[in-house]
């Protein structure tokens, strides 16, 4: 265990166990898939098998005969209805807003990507309703497919959207104004360096697939939908507002355990809205539940950019501007959170750790006929840094500089830092977190190690690099004038019961990040009472407050601001209840351990006679202040979070086979304050498995006809156990956030973010040890990748 | 899945039986059927298990040959062929615990995937597939991918191992499923040297005769230094190309004959 680990018991600080685990680990949670509604009938989807093709006939009078189908639904029962709703808006670098395609529930004529909804087929048993999709009699006139970005923007392309101009979503510039800047910077240049690379299209796949149960109560005339979502608020205003037309008073969604999402379920998806729809037209509940197939086909996926990027350095190796250049795929529809995800989740992370003074990027988002990408762990930021890590490491290499020594010249050293791309850090050490790399790598160390290994024939590299995150998204008077159609605050009810114990109805939904540990951790703290008097609710839009959800790395930041005020609001109260008890003015009592006390005075009343008092005012000041003891509190946080950090990979390559073993991974963050370490280590380890997943193994790849060919874990690689090392981590260097409460900067993304640069890095310094004349590979890295690179 | 009839016979006989209904298919260790069946991408009408059949389990050895009952698991020839350790330790590299404890000899030869571990052993040893009906001789059995020499409803009973004086499997893992993307299998007899390449070739399991003419001259990872396969008639696939892969059947043949020593 880390050196953090300390040993305190618990409140803030303390590696409180995760209650929540022993539920999760003996099979005794409760997932969407594990309701079954009295009643439920089941929905099958006929999905395309074809990447963009016009429906010519769709013939369902076959399938509506067959045993236990009660209806077959098509795009025609949908024409009433609204399509999938985009929630950000971005306007391009002319001033025109994006172009917007519908995204119908059920195909409306054409299909546009494999595994496209054309029908569903609701009977009284899953594979009835399976049965009965195959009897569907579908014809379908394929047209020709763009799968590549850039051939998408040629002229005389085919168009995945007949009624927009082109395949070209938006045409981004950032900062726009600074475009000619950042090129005489260049033209002054004294060494400017140039990559050209991949982001590599993922999978989130959470270990739970994708569930939805729609039900439909005809004597109070709600609806409910049971989802697998990090945020059921969101689904309720998207889904209730703009597809089906229900007002949130008569529209319930309920996200109960859900088994990882890492972005994929933020999202409002077909599947949701069909279900809720099809619950009120047949009058039953109707679930459908994911096969793995299915979601590798319909679950946003993740990344897809192409980029060009430049850096300019003077004699001195100052980093003086940068350029990019990317090509972001949003596949065949906008996804509800796509169009951000290149833009303001990327282009704001450009300046890194460092004071690069000019900084111009532009982004082409491109409709392809493939899956919708969305945001997946670390969304932006991680195609951010990795552009920006590798570039510099180019430049380190061309200039023969050592890559630490360039990147801390170069490092941003003074706080509050503005950056040129629109964002200001409230703090940092980046100096620290370097130096504690160095030292929990063993950098110094590397040159034995690496001897080591080519005494053994294998070659060795190491790879470093920073990053820095913009989390705890957001002031929503900022991300409103950057074109997001929400608010992104967070909520909190603390209900304080009778007899002292709480509960905390809480916004933020918690799939899998403990949310329900590490919350009660900050009440325990501020209040002194038990950890296990804490209960924390999420998930249930019937009984929490209007919350925004999880994805991020928001949770505590923001969540846990807004339960932090309001049990602030508690306190105050409960104050005015113990002053009463005791006869003493409000401003003199204190709390401590659970205590109220007079200042100066022997006198005091325990938490749970002031509770009590609350609940049972015999002795109560009714004039003054209600009885009760319940708060609720709104948070909008006044700025984003900057967690940042510095990373370590040690590879080894085989040289005959081009097999990449990661050796050592060192991991040195900055989180700001830190509520449990545990919880910490762990997000950081799921994190960096993530981001080693991407840059080693995973890879979602399309034919040029538009079909998956990684369609499944026969070909999609996902990282196991043995493909990561035992991570040295260590969050000992906390600069705490400014501007809210709790000091905290969130954790949930940094191991998915900085962790592809370090590993990426590492294998070409390996290759040129050996004298190979490599300076990229695109992720990710395969043994046959890097074996081709070693070929030259 | 569809729906199918179910059988548990508790003989060959019977199960031979069964299986001459139409449509009718046997069900080994369900490791690659049952997946199979799951996507519907086979509609049988009945499935007759071999499972409940107790003369198609177990390994025995005499003499210079290992005898591996049809019905006998992945696990059970990893822990019980010590007769012959290449043969156990190949087994043991199948897939995952749950997948070796299901999965059957019989099943994995009848299927003959093209990156499969059990073929590759039974064609460098010169095994004898022997079935309800017939033996025969692992150079007639595998005739491509996906395809035997086994007819409609034939079963698997045994495989017979003649044991080579060493041997060794070198089994390169395609990153996603972890099957073979180049496996390579040398044993060496008294009267040669025989090299079956499994993973590589859209033929399916071969035998290399270069490295087998040049490793029966001389047994040294050296004598096959200048060897190469073609890369046409290789697999090229999203998780590498022909030439890489006909690289690595160099690679691992050079392993595994060093690994013998
Ligand atoms: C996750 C996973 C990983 C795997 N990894 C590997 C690997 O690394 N290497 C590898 O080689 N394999 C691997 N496999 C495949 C595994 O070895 C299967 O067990 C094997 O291919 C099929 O054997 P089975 O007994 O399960 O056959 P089944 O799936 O039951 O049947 C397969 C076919 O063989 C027929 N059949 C079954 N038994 C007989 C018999 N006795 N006679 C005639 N026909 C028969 C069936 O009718 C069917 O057509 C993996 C499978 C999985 C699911």
């Amino acid at each position: 265990m880390p050196k953090d680990i300390d040993a305190k018991e618990s409140g803030i600080g303390a590696a409180t166990k995760r209650r929540e685990d022993i539920r999760f680990l003996t099979g005794t949670g409760n997932y969407t898939d594990d309701i079954n509604v009295n009643g439920q009938a089941y929905v099958h989807f006929l999905r395309s098998d074809v990447a963009h093709g016009r429906i010519t006939s769709l013939d369902t009078s076959a399938a509506s005969a067959m045993p236990g189908v009660l209806r077959v639904f098509t795009g025609a029962d949908f024409e009433g209805v609204g399509g999938l709703p985009c929630g950000w808006q971005v306007t391009d670098r002319f001033g025109e807003v994006m172009q917007e395609p519908a995204h119908p529930v059920l195909a409306q004529g054409k299909v546009r990507h494999v595994g496209d909804p054309i029908a569903a087929v609701v009977a009284e048993t899953a594979e009835l309703a399976r049965d009965a999709a195959e009897a569907i009699e579908l014809e379908i006139d394929e047209l020709p497919a763009v799968i590549d970005m850039k051939a998408a923007l040629q002229d005389g392309a085919p168009k995945v959207h007949d009624d927009l101009t082109s395949n070209l979503c938006y045409d981004w510039g950032f900062v726009e104004e600074n475009k000619e800047a950042v090129a005489k910077a260049f033209d002054a240049a004294a060494h400017v360096t140039t990559l050209e690379l991949v982001n590599n299209r993922l999978v989130a796949n959470p270990m739970e697939p994708r569930v939805a149960v729609g039900d439909f109560n005809r004597a109070t005339g709600e609806s409910t939908l049971y989802t697998t979502s990090q945020n059921p608020h969101v689904i309720r205003l998207l889904m209730g507002a703009f597809v089906l037309g229900i007002p949130e008073h008569k529209l319930r969604v309920v996200a109960p355990d859900v088994g990882g999402g890492f972005g994929s379920k933020i999202f409002h998806y077909a599947e949701e809205a069909f279900c809720t729809f099809a619950a009120k037209a047949l009058n039953r509940a109707v679930k459908w539940t994911s096969s793995r197939s299915e979601a590798f086909m319909s679950d946003a996926h993740g990344r897809d950019h192409v980029t060009k990027i430049e850096l300019a350095l003077d004699a001195d190796n100052n980093f003086t501007a940068l350029r990019t250049e990317t090509h972001a795929n949003m596949g065949a529809y906008l996804s509800t959170f796509a169009p951000s995800v290149p833009t303001w989740l990327h282009g704001t992370l450009m300046a890194g750790n460092y004071k690069t003074p000019l900084i111009y990027v532009n982004v082409k988002a491109v409709f392809t006929n493939t899956v919708p990408v969305d945001a997946y762990r670390g969304a932006g930021r991680p195609e951010a840094t990795f552009q920006l890590e590798r570039v510099i490491d180019k430049a380190a290499r061309e200039l023969d500089v050592d890559p630490i020594a360039l990147r801390r010249q170069n490092f941003v050293t003074e706080f509050p830092y503005a950056t040129p791309v629109a964002v200001e850090y409230d703090t940092g050490d980046y100096v620290a977190t370097m130096d504690k790399l160095e030292e929990i790598a063993d950098i110094a160390g590397f040159a034995a190690r690496r001897a080591e290994s080519e005494k053994a024939g294998k070659l060795r590299g190491l790879g470093v690099n920073c990053y820095i995150e913009a989390c705890g998204i957001a002031p929503s008077n900022l991300v409103g004038q950057l074109g997001a159609r929400a608010g992104l605050y967070e909520s909190a009810t603390v209900r304080v019961n009778a007899t002292g114990g709480i509960v905390v109805m809480t916004g933020s939904h918690s799939h899998g990040q403990g949310h329900e540990t590490s919350f009660p951790q900050v009440i325990s703290e501020m209040i002194g009472i038990p950890e296990d008097m804490v209960e924390i609710e999420h998930g249930d839009t019937a009984n929490t407050p209007m919350g925004m959800g999880t994805y991020g790395s928001r949770s505590l930041a923001v969540g846990g601001s807004a339960m932090v005020r309001a049990t602030e609001k508690i306190i105050s109260k409960a104050k005015k209840i113990a002053a009463h008890l005791m006869e003493a003015a409000d401003a003199d009592i204190e709390l401590k351990d659970g205590k109220f006390s007079v200042a100066g005075t022997d006198k005091s009343v325990p938490w749970g006679d002031v509770t009590l008092a609350a609940y049972v005012p015999h002795n109560y000041p009714l004039e003054e202040i209600e009885p009760g003891l319940e708060e609720t509190a709104f948070y909008d946080p006044a700025n984003f979070t900057y967690p940042a950090g510095a990373y370590a990979c040690e590879v080894e390559v085989d040289p005959d086979t081009g097999k990449v073993t990661i050796e050592r991974f060192a991991a040195a963050d900055d989180f700001g304050n830190i509520v449990n370490p545990m919880i910490v280590d762990g997000q950081v380890h799921g994190g960096l498995g993530q981001g080693i997943g991407q840059a080693l193994l995973e890879g979602c790849v399309y034919d040029e006809d538009g079909q998956l060919l990684s369609a499944s874990f026969m070909d999609y690689a996902m990282p196991r156990a043995d493909d990561v090392p035992f991570y040295q981590v260590d969050h000992s260097c906390q600069t705490p956030c400014t501007h809210n409460p709790l000091g905290v900067k969130g954790c949930g993304e940094a191991g998915a973010i900085g962790s592809p640069p370090a590993v990426v890095n590492a294998v070409v310094d390996a290759l040129r040890s050996a004298g190979k004349d490599v300076t990229h590979i695109d992720m990710p890295l395969t043994p046959a990748r890097v074996w081709a690179a070693m070929q030259g | 899945m569809y729906e199918f009839e179910f059988a548990r016979p508790s003989s060959v006989a019977e199960a031979v039986a069964a299986l001459s209904e139409e449509d009718a298919q046997a069900l080994g260790g369900g490791q690659t059927l049952i997946p199979t069946l799951k996507q519907r991408l086979a509609m049988p009408t009945t499935l007759v298990s071999l499972g409940g059949i107790s003369e198609l389990k177990g390994i025995s050895a005499s003499g210079r040959e290992v005898v591996v009952k049809g019905g006998t698991t992945h696990a059970e020839v990893a822990e019980g062929a010590s007769a012959y350790p290449a043969l156990a330790a190949l087994a043991g590299q199948i897939g995952d615990p749950a997948v070796r404890n299901r999965g059957t000899i019989g099943g994995s030869l009848a299927n003959n995937d093209p990156a499969a571990c059990y073929p590759a052993v039974a064609l460098a040893s010169g095994a004898t597939i022997v079935t309800n009906a017939r033996e025969i001789a692992a150079d007639d059995y595998f005739q491509g991918m996906f395809t035997t020499a086994l007819e409609e409803g034939e079963i698997i009973t045994a495989v017979k191992f003649p044991v080579p004086e060493v041997a060794n499997y070198q089994k390169f893992l395609q990153p996603a499923s972890r099957f073979a993307m180049v496996g390579v299998f040398v044993a060496k007899f008294a009267d040669g040297v025989r090299v079956a390449v499994t993973g590589a070739s859209e033929e399916g399991v071969f035998r290399w005769a270069e490295a087998e003419a040049a490793l029966s001259a001389n047994f040294s990872a050296d004598a096959i230094s200048g060897l190469t396969v073609e890369a046409e008639g290789m697999i090229g696939d999203i998780h590498g190309t022909k030439e890489y892969r006909a690289h690595l059947v160099g690679v691992m043949t050079k392993r595994a004959v060093t690994a013998t020593g």
